[in-house]
């Protein structure tokens, strides 16, 4: 590993770390216009962050350690999904270390770790959200891997890097029947996984609706800073992984400083514009019933064999 | 003699002394007499199957033995890995028991009861003999005596319970049927096999196999299907699991479902990929369908169940389908000629299996912890083991991570190879065969269903039944478990950890499997020390970095977090109770809630039974005295498809009761009119 691809390893990480809070910040800052309102501009949220990483945690009584590392594996899972995945770059070292399935599975392991400390906090909404936020990503989870076959079955390897670079060098593929309908089934998944409109209402707190603010309910101070800085940054994650699979031009194929920049660039770019989209797309959306939420992923899991199936005799 | 019979033997002697001495001693003693014996034979077990495994060959007859033919034995790289396993889990069931059978646990129903009756405890070390001797039995005759001797042993054994609770009779029942019926049809497979080849060493049936034609070769294998697949847990043969594994004793549960169940597999590989040598492409699709249905009817009733161990159950169905979906898409690449992506699938079900066998195991004792230390089974009424049986609940968490197959435990591995062969089912040039276009999409969402449901599973029985706080007196009282079974299930978590990190230690014996089937497999699959490499297609992941990479951010994590906390202690304080009093554990989610919306959504195939009982007050209707609320999903399979096969049994055995009526008479002329046909059945024919 050489001391510029580490740096472009650190780069990555930090960048997602500084950014993710913004894109956040940015989608509140869209709906609140869209609605009328003045809204608290897009540097909201890193500033709720430092207000919260300065204050106590509280543990409720009767729950046990796994309440407190919860945050911690949460952020973990998706600071190593942040760099290992082709965000800025697909000349990292570390993406021989995880591909696609490891990344799904890494996500996963964050929703586990949020669902039992739900469960350990012994309260109704703790367990309710952990079920429901379980059932969604149980039933999301064949479309993801239906979505991963897709699209590493022409490039024949499952390495996100490997995927992103079969991409930019035949552009042409963006436009096969088989990548728009792996990019409408994964855009669904993405929106589940990340809680937002119309799967779950990230600004609810009513308990008929709540999903992820359900389990999180009991967390206070840097805990609860750690978990929104995660749900932020998995959102960023995942906003990105979807840009840089279905529209990957700009990303850097090498390590150089300037490749680097661009790639950096270019990155931001694209996620701000799919925040934006997503946020103006949520304002005019409402919730679905909870028990409807599974017909939205039936339908993506739709999308997602016939992805497979254009794949294997379209392209 | 070399190293691998000197195990073997060594291990059998010690096993039979310890049955003996285990009929001979008193409660104490035999606890241990047995517990000791019964891993002492695991361990010879193991020795011989790494040595088998590492090349050492093993061949020997003894004529005279069994009354019907010559006992054989013939152990080869493949007999070494389920060998190997057996031993492995006898070593640590054994070392278990001393603790979970000694005298004193509430469990305790009184001498001669339990699982630390004189029989029970006599048998245990026999039972992991028969087990550990299957895969080398070198013939047909050894092989049926080794298998039906394994069946009786593990029914003595699933019966010990039997008088402190009238359901382990019925389970017991459905066992031995079911064990039976599958014995039949591995009896006419292999007896058919050997007359037409006409020899009974599986050296001779290897050899004729391919002058038989092929209809009698499909024959033998679908007969070895249904016989194995029984013993595997194939849906729809799976009836008797789910019932028979949950009442045995734990560390019985564990041999049965970690180490017999293998077996199955075993049979079919040996069966299908050896003596058959590969075979037809529809043998494999059925194999792939009948697994595909196994792992996500398993998963579902897993994710529903409320018994923590009938959901372990359960989960032995789902992962033997995941491991026989993998087998069968082996078959259908071999037979296309694509071998080396035979191989990698091949690979991939073994270490399955090796993976399933080590969590598993962990995750039995696990419950079996629980269930010695407050008698229950029943997440509903468990909860807040995490402060009272600390050590039971971090283990447990360990094997429900590999079973949930997430990183970083052993289960992520070998899924994640699975589907790596399942992917790269596209071949390099032009269009894919229909039957594959078709069948490995739905194989891979088949999986990723069964992940996400299995993880939904798991979250539960280890949310639920060890989180927060007990849902009852008895899980309250919960008290940790004596040392040996704290040492053996730490024993099981060290394995699944090491499998989980370096699953290159097991890459040359998956390697030296595939070499077994010259005509199916070719070439090594894996590679590669810290980085799992594929050798074949472009896939590589790295179980060792990703948990540093975990490791080292959370290290960030906790460090930050303490600078910018300046120190300010964590505090304790009472939950939120919504603005009202504080909050009851009867207020908490239980398993039946926490699975309602899956309950809801898969509605139309677990088709659950829900009674909700409103008792109103004397005075008026509009006040309400209590709610009663039961949910029942019962495994529609086995309503299903057992009761009119049951019924036509019963119908028969009436009819020919009809014709006694215990008349001396009329037994006499049965005799006759008997002698008669024969007579005029000989006369004819000859």
């Amino acid at each position: 590993m050489t001391p510029g691809a580490m740096a472009g390893v650190l780069l990555q990480v930090v960048l997602l770390i500084a950014v993710a809070p913004y894109v956040v910040g940015v989608m509140r800052q869209v709906r609140a216009r869209l609605e009328g309102r003045a809204g608290a501009g897009i540097g909201q949220p890193w500033r709720d962050l430092r207000k919260q990483l300065a204050k106590e945690a509280i543990s409720p009584e009767g729950s046990s350690w796994v309440f407190t590392a919860a945050p911690v594996v949460l952020l973990a899972s998706t600071l190593v999904i942040a760099a290992v995945g082709p965000f800025i770059s697909t000349a990292s070292p570390l993406d021989r270390v995880a591909d696609l399935f490891a990344v799904v599975a890494l996500l996963l392991l964050g929703t586990v770790a949020l669902a039992l400390a739900g469960l350990d906090t012994g309260t109704a909404f703790g367990g309710m959200g952990a079920s429901r936020e379980i059932t969604v990503a149980a039933l999301a989870e064949p479309t993801i891997l239906l979505v991963g076959f897709a699209l590493s079955a022409r490039v024949d390897s499952s390495n996100l890097a490997a995927i992103v670079d079969r991409i930019q060098d035949n552009p042409a593929q963006v436009l096969s029947p088989a990548s728009v309908l792996a990019a409408v089934a994964l855009a669904v998944v993405v929106v589940a996984e990340a809680g937002r409109l119309p799967v779950d209402n990230p600004s609810t707190h009513l308990e008929l609706t709540m999903i992820h603010e359900a389990m999180v309910l009991e967390y206070s101070g840097r805990d609860l800073a750690t978990i929104e800085l995660a749900a932020a940054l998995r959102l960023t994650v995942l906003l990105g992984l979807w840009a840089n699979l279905f529209l990957p031009w700009g990303v850097a194929t090498s390590a150089s400083p300037s490749a680097l920049g661009i790639g950096a660039a270019v990155f931001v770019g694209k996620v701000a514009i799919l925040a934006v989209a997503l946020a103006t797309a949520e304002v005019f959306m409402a919730k679905l019933r909870l028990f409807r939420v599974p017909e939205l992923l039936a339908g993506s899991f739709l999308f997602g064999v016939l992805a497979v199936s254009s794949s294997f005799f379209l392209a | 003699m070399n190293l691998v019979a000197q195990a073997l033997l060594g291990g059998t002697v010690f096993a039979l002394a310890g049955a003996v001495g285990a009929a001979l001693t008193g409660p104490r003693v035999r606890a241990v007499v047995a517990g000791v014996s019964t891993s002492v034979c695991g361990a010879g077990g193991l020795l011989a199957g790494i040595a088998l495994v590492d090349g050492q060959t093993y061949s020997a007859t003894v004529p005279g033995l069994l009354p019907l033919g010559t006992a054989a034995v013939a152990g080869d790289a493949l007999s070494g890995v389920f060998v190997a396993l057996v031993g492995a889990v006898a070593v640590i069931a054994g070392i278990y028991s001393i603790g979970y059978t000694s005298p004193g646990s509430p469990l305790d129903h009184g001498p001669g009861s339990g699982a630390g009756s004189r029989t029970v405890q006599a048998v245990l070390p026999l039972f992991v003999t028969t087990m550990v001797w299957v895969p080398i039995a070198g013939n047909v005759t050894t092989f049926l005596v080794l298998w039906e001797l394994m069946a009786l042993t593990s029914l003595v054994l699933v019966l010990a319970e039997h008088r402190a609770r009238p359901q382990v009779r019925t389970a017991a029942a459905w066992y031995a049927s079911m064990t039976h019926a599958g014995f039949v049809a591995i009896l006419l497979a292999l007896v058919l096999f050997s007359s037409q080849v006409g020899g009974d060493s599986f050296a001779a049936l290897r050899v004729g196999a391919a002058e038989l034609p092929t209809t009698l070769r499909s024959l033998i294998f679908l007969l070895a299907l249904v016989g194995f697949g029984s013993k595997a847990g194939i849906v729809p043969l799976h009836v008797w699991l789910p019932r028979a594994h949950p009442e045995a004793p734990s560390h019985v549960s564990a041999l049965m479902s970690a180490a017999m169940v293998t077996l199955g597999l075993y049979g079919i590989l040996r069966v299908g990929f050896d003596l058959l040598g590969g075979g037809q492409r529809w043998w494999w699709v059925l194999v792939l369908a009948a697994g595909a249905v196994s792992a996500l009817y398993g998963v579902l009733q897993a994710s529903v169940a409320v018994d923590l161990k009938r959901l372990l159950g359960y989960s032995t169905t789902e992962n033997m389908g995941l491991i026989f979906m993998g087998v069968g898409a082996a078959g259908i690449f071999a037979a296309d000629g694509d071998r080396p992506l035979a191989t990698l699938l091949l690979a991939a079900s073994v270490l399955h299996a090796i993976n399933h066998t080590g969590f598993k195991t962990l995750l039995f004792l696990g419950a079996g912890s629980v269930l010695r230390s407050t008698g229950l089974r029943n997440l509903d009424s468990l909860g807040g083991l995490v402060s009272r049986m600390p050590i039971t609940t971090a283990l447990f968490g360990v094997g429900a991570l590999a079973a949930a197959a997430l990183p970083p435990g052993n289960g992520f591995v070998s899924e994640w190879l699975l589907l790596q062969g399942l992917i790269h089912s596209l071949p390099a040039a032009g269009s894919p065969s229909v039957l594959i276009a078709v069948a490995m999409p739905l194989a891979v969402g088949v999986v990723a269903l069964t992940a996400g449901l299995g993880v939904a599973t798991f979250v539960k029985a280890f949310g639920v039944g060890f989180l927060a706080r007990p849902r009852s007196m008895a899980a309250g009282n919960a008290i940790e478990s004596p040392v040996s079974m704290r040492a053996a299930m730490a024993l099981a978590a060290t394995g699944c950890a090491a499998l989980a990190i370096v699953p290159a230690i097991v890459g040359p014996t998956l390697n030296r499997v595939a070499a077994t089937f010259p005509t199916v497999c070719d070439g090594a699959p894996l590679q590669g020390g810290v980085t799992l490499q594929l050798t074949r297609i472009a896939g590589s992941m790295s179980p060792l970095l990703i948990l540093c990479g975990l490791f080292a951010a959370a290290l960030v994590i906790v460090v930050t977090l303490r600078i910018a906390g300046r120190g300010l202690p964590r505090r304790k304080a009472l939950v939120w109770g919504c603005g009202g009093t504080r909050l009851d554990p009867r207020m908490e989610y239980t398993a039946t809630s926490f699975a309602e919306p899956l309950t809801r959504v898969f509605d139309d195939v677990l088709a659950p039974e829900q009674d909700i009982d409103v008792t109103h007050h004397a005075e008026s209707r509009y006040l309400i005295e209590s709610v009663q609320y039961r949910q029942k999903v019962a495994d529609r399979v086995e309503v299903a498809l057992y009761p009119p096969l049951l019924g036509a049994a019963t119908g028969w055995g009436r009819l020919a009761g009809r014709m006694q009526n215990g008349s001396v008479h009329r037994y006499l002329a049965f005799g006759l009119v008997g002698l008669i046909i024969v007579l005029v059945v000989v006369g004819v024919t000859s």
